[in-house]
């Protein structure tokens, strides 16, 4: 049995090349402590999303190996493993021609709970994202896009898993809906304390919800910080990053003083 | 003796050649979605099978059908029996829509409900009859529509071989010079394709994913 602050999720020396020889991630190295929120920040490319799945083996490491709670991805079952994790992404991927409540319910009913039982979590994760009990007979695309997302998570969390990985959930909302989800999420994290590992480009999103920032760039790992130390760092990359992130808010606000 | 006439003095044999085209029709129909399911999910899935797949099926569909009849009469077991042999000439012919269906439907299913589907755990039967399979329903019915639809037409050719059904009529007032025989024939045929075209163009719609 793995000891409780023993990395919950572990990437040694892992790397991850296509079929073609395309290397996407090279000399990964990286630990998640349980109940923290590992943030992967980076550009289009950078490798974040190839990171994030390669802990539900969605894909299977080239190279080195990925540990989940001490044990080798690669030697346990992948069924088992993907369904103790709970997985968001951008587009949602909500089954059409389910109901919310059905969506929600999918992996506690094929692990075989009662109806009852899943109906009645199904009940209690609508009100715990922030949704109306009323929507659970509805079909996803009689729901907005912030709906969707939040039936998103509340799918993901249906089993309780302790990992959440989260693939820039929130990139296709609106600015404002996405605050609103931002806010939610940091206080459900508050109440359930899952190992989150969430992907994003968005600086501002690392800055909000990570308690640690992993700076991605071509396939590599750049720099693992705390936001606090992340904004004063020296490191010429992160610099970029917060220079770019300043000059948006220098000249807005330039052009609100004219 | 005007056409309704011969209809009602012949109703018997109308009604029992009616009953042998659907026979004909329904049992290759129903083999082509037994056999043409599985291989549109195979060659869907495993991308090595999709050029054999539907090359395969695609060529014979190039096959002229008289010929095809003519091709089969000599195989044994096969040539027996005349129905048999319509069967399975039918049922070749179907093929092609169904799988070619079966194909774009579960392919035209959002990636990033499969890729959800897959990380959220579920097991590739359980995302195929789950999910794959209820959103391809209206794409691979829509094949089957084309398919019986086609079957309805091409199964006037098995008289040719003596395997029965409307086609009978076809052939005889052929032989005879007789308009009102062919219209026997071939006014039911036409009746049967619509309304299987209509039947299943319903169903269709009724399973069409919002």
């Amino acid at each position: 049995m793995p000891s409780p602050d023993a990395p919950v999720i572990e990437f040694r020396e892992v790397s991850y090349a296509l079929p073609s020889g395309q290397q996407l991630l090279s000399g990964l190295n990286l630990q998640v402590q349980r109940g923290e929120t590992l943030v992967l920040l980076g550009r289009s490319g950078s490798g974040k999303t190839t990171t994030l799945k390669l802990i539900n083996r969605l894909l299977t490491p080239s190279g080195g190996e990925v540990r989940v709670n001490g044990a080798p991805t690669t030697t346990s079952d992948v069924i088992r493993l993907r369904r103790s994790i709970g997985y968001v992404i951008q587009d949602v991927g909500l089954f059409p021609h389910f109901t919310v409540e059905r969506n929600i319910g999918i992996v506690p009913r094929i692990e075989g709970w009662t109806a009852e039982r899943v109906h009645r979590r199904c009940e209690e994760l609508l009100q715990m994202v922030g949704l109306e009990a009323k929507l659970a007979s509805r079909y996803p695309h009689q729901l907005s896009g912030g709906q969707r997302q939040r039936v998103g998570v509340a799918r993901a969390l249906a089993a309780d898993p302790a990992i959440l990985l989260m693939d820039e959930p929130f990139g296709a909302l609106d600015a404002l809906t996405r605050d609103e989800l931002q806010r939610q999420f940091l206080a459900l994290q508050q109440r359930l304390n899952k190992t989150v590992v969430f992907v994003t480009h968005d600086l501002r999103e690392a800055l909000r919800l990570g308690s640690r920032i992993a700076l991605m760039e071509a396939g590599r790992l750049v720099t693992i910080l705390p936001p606090n130390d992340f904004v004063r760092s020296n490191d010429p990359l992160v610099a970029a990053y917060m220079n770019c992130f300043s000059n948006g808010l220098d000249s807005s606000a330039n052009r609100g003083a004219r | 003796m005007n056409f309704f006439h011969f209809l009602l003095q012949n109703h018997d044999q109308v009604v029992e050649l009616t009953v042998e085209h659907l026979w004909l029709v329904g049992v290759s129909t129903l083999l082509a979605v037994l056999i043409g399911i599985p291989l549109g999910i195979l060659s869907a899935h495993r991308p090595v099978w999709n050029k054999p797949v539907l090359g395969t099926a695609n060529i014979i569909q190039t096959i002229p059908s008289l010929a095809l009849f003519g091709f089969l009469l000599p195989v044994p077991w096969l040539g027996d029996r005349a129905d048999r042999l319509a069967i399975l000439a039918l049922t070749l012919y179907a093929l092609l829509p169904v799988i070619r269906n079966t194909y774009t439907g579960i392919r035209g299913v959002d990636p990033a409900v499969v890729e959800a589907g897959r990380g959220m755990g579920l097991t590739g039967r359980q995302l195929l009859f789950q999910v794959e399979l209820p959103l391809a329903l209206s794409v691979i019915l829509s094949g089957v529509r084309v398919a019986v639809v086609v079957s309805v037409g091409l199964a006037t050719i098995a008289a040719a071989i003596g395997a029965g059904g409307l086609g009978e009529f076809i052939f005889r007032g052929l032989a005879m010079v007789n308009n009102q025989l062919i219209l026997a024939g071939a006014i039911p045929a036409a009746i049967l394709a619509l309304s299987a075209d209509f039947g299943l163009g319903w169903l269709e719609r009724r399973l069409r994913p919002r």
